[in-house]
């Protein structure tokens, strides 16, 4: 097992831990780079997985560093994608401006539901949230000059600085480039005080607030931030799936953000990137077993004959053909995680690695969760 | 002024359903200070099931409510002693996601169970209407809201009168304590959940025929929410006058404001509530002591 000896200030200060990891993270970002040209049949997905990315960053922040769970991020992230179409394409503002308003205007909103959050904790927040989302779906339905209603709005595709990325490739590249920005940035910022101070209001508010911590300015702070991140994200979605409707922007896919953040990992950027890889490939994966499945089981019970073997295909494929069992699995996959690993694959994936480096003598004890007794949150 | 008064029976009843749901809330927030977002999926299970056993199998009404009921109550036991169970004393948030899942994990067995069709339940209330005074009276509000008054009265006198009721009490108040009293408060808390997911199932059953069965109909649940937060989240009384107040307050700005602000009414109530008074009306969360 290696330890890293911190001996000077600049190690303190650099981005990576050490030599070894800058080398991955370069290897993984090369292997990035040369992805397209491997999988070009995945390549809308792999953009997908990019902005869910950012988007689950902006609700780790939120969630998984300040402690303060969301359903609102869906209307964050319509706001921010009908923000960035109305002014790219309706007032006809430079792509990157139209992005960087949008940024500023979902931040904004983040701020105005920031504010009423401060008296709120745990799941009154959640609560709020979830109201807040479930206005501004309404808000997108009814605001026709804006949003175009439920008749919908067409989104053309992005032009930056006078550079048509209509292609799959360059919008790839495009995200890319905007997940590792959001990520660059918020590491940067999770190491700062800022970023210190989120974490001890997440770890207990009273300590943090008697060291200091001004809560209202850290947690509003946070509020911006996220949405801000929220407002980029949801104008590449807009480029995205290329036309926007209100009711893309409906609760479940704020809970497919939560689903993201607690799958992948809370209180980690990585668990937001792992995440995001997870929603956005789980659809395909599925979509591909819905196929692959009923035909193999079928060859398996042909053992049994002819005859049970295509009994079971048909009766296999009635079942996974079913449209409401997506949705379910999702729901399954969420509750297992939270019982059992309540740290989300990445999580896992250190547990995994640290078996490994201190191979014999691994204890399951060092993941151990405490013993909690249930501390009441109601005043006696 | 007929149609104030209209709009007050009417309000009334949906206020009785919301109320109700709200009731499975506050119950199983009380005891175990686990937040349910799955109530209303609960809810939806019930209207489902008493369907299946009036149409598909031929029970007459009040034996397929009673069937429906008792087997989601006891659905709702057993959910609360294998899963829920395991997540008391995380964090919320571990237990919001959980509830989440759960719920989604309902919808989807509904519509692959039942199909996604949108059903009617046939009752004996059913498309009869009495007037009285210039207000046309439906059968089915009469019937939600007797109902619930009924289910109220019976929970109020089993809380407060029942050995089992104290009991509950006493372990939704202090675990601890009614521990050393010799309350066994793990079976009180699947109990609880078994009450909860059974009122849950009632208001399905009175809600299922003045709207359609789908799988959609659990997000009432969300409704009910606005409804527990304004009636302050742990208080059983604040739950149903929530209740009925988002009702009545729905249906009048459904009559009085411009078009969208019927569906939205609810969650404005909320939104208004929890930043001016979060301890709702009837407060009974305060600022957690270190």
């Amino acid at each position: 097992m290696r330890f890293a000896f911190k001996t000077s200030y600049a190690q303190d200060l650099g981005l990576f831990r050490d030599g070894v990891q800058r080398n991955a993270y370069i290897a993984l970002f090369l292997a990035l780079l040369v992805l397209p040209r491997l999988v070009p049949e995945y390549l809308g997905d792999l953009s997908l997985v990019f902005i869910y990315g950012l988007c689950g960053v902006s609700l780790m922040v939120l969630a998984g560093y300040t402690g303060l769970v969301s359903l609102g991020h869906s209307a964050f992230l319509g706001i921010g994608a009908y923000a960035h179409v109305y002014f790219a394409q309706d007032l006809g503002v430079p792509w990157v401006v139209a992005v960087a308003l949008a940024a500023a205007v979902t931040a904004a909103a983040g701020v105005l539901v920031g504010l009423p959050a401060l008296r709120m904790t745990g799941v009154y927040l959640t609560i709020a949230t979830l109201a807040f989302a479930l206005i501004i779906q309404e808000v997108f339905t009814r605001w026709d000059r804006v949003t175009g209603g439920l008749k919908g709005k067409p989104v053309q595709k992005a032009v930056v600085f006078g550079l048509p990325l209509g292609h799959e490739v360059s919008f790839y590249f495009l995200c890319l480039a905007f997940l590792i920005a959001g990520l660059w940035l918020t590491s940067n910022l999770l190491r700062s005080p800022t970023g210190r101070a989120w974490v001890a209001i997440r770890d207990s508010e009273v300590a943090a607030q008697s060291m200091g911590v001004n809560l209202a300015v850290y947690k509003t702070m946070a509020f911006a931030y996220s949405a801000g991140l929220m407002g980029v994200a949801g104008a590449l979605f807009a480029h995205k799936i290329g036309f926007l409707a209100p009711d893309i922007f409906s609760v479940l896919l704020s809970i497919q953000f939560l689903l993201m953040v607690a799958v992948g990992g809370l209180g980690s950027l990585h668990g937001a990137v792992y995440g995001a890889v997870f929603v956005a490939m789980l659809p395909v994966v599925i979509s591909q077993a819905r196929d692959a499945v009923p035909v193999w089981l079928g060859q398996v019970f042909a053992v049994f004959g002819r005859e049970a073997g295509r009994a079971v295909f048909s009766l296999v494929d009635r079942f996974v053909k079913q449209p409401g069992l997506e949705p379910g699995i999702f729901g399954l996959i969420l509750v297992l995680f939270i019982l059992f690993e309540p740290l989300g694959v990445y999580g896992r994936w250190r547990k995994i690695t640290l078996f490994f480096s201190t191979f014999p003598l691994y204890k399951h004890a060092t993941f151990k969760r405490q013993k909690s007794y249930m501390r009441s949150e109601r005043l006696r | 002024m007929d149609i104030i008064l209209q709009l007050v029976l009417n309000g009334l009843a949906v206020g009785c359903i919301y109320g109700l749901v709200a009731l499975g809330f506050v119950l199983i927030y009380k005891a175990t200070e686990l937040v349910n977002f799955a109530q209303g999926d609960l809810m939806m299970l019930g209207a489902f099931t008493c369907y299946m056993l009036i149409v598909w199998h031929g029970f007459g009404y009040w034996s397929a409510v009673a069937l429906a009921v008792a087997s989601v109550a006891l659905f709702g036991a057993l959910l609360d002693r294998a899963v829920l169970r395991r997540v008391l004393g995380q964090p919320q948030f571990a237990v919001v996601m959980l509830t989440i899942g759960l719920g989604a994990v309902f919808r989807s067995f509904a519509s692959i169970t039942w199909g996604s069709e949108i059903y009617t339940l046939p009752t004996p209330f059913s498309a009869r209407a009495t007037m009285v005074g210039g207000v046309s009276v439906s059968h089915e509000y009469v019937s939600i809201i007797v109902g619930t008054v009924l289910l109220c009265a019976v929970l109020y006198v089993f809380f407060t009168h029942t050995r089992i009721g104290v009991a509950m009490q006493a372990a939704s108040q202090n675990q601890l304590a009614a521990y050393y009293m010799g309350i066994p408060v793990k079976l009180m808390f699947s109990l609880i959940w078994a009450i909860s997911a059974g009122v849950a199932a009632i208001a399905g059953v009175l809600l299922a025929p003045v709207s359609l069965i789908d799988t959609n109909l659990g997000f009432i649940g969300l409704k009910a929410f606005a409804a527990a937060v304004l009636g302050g989240f742990g208080s059983i009384p604040g739950a149903l006058v929530g209740g009925l107040t988002i009702g009545l307050i729905e249906l009048y700005s459904g009559a009085y404001l411009p078009q969208g602000f019927k569906d939205v009414a609810a969650y404005v109530v909320l939104l208004l509530v929890l930043a001016v008074r979060p301890q709702g009306m009837f407060g009974a969360v305060g600022r957690k002591k270190v």
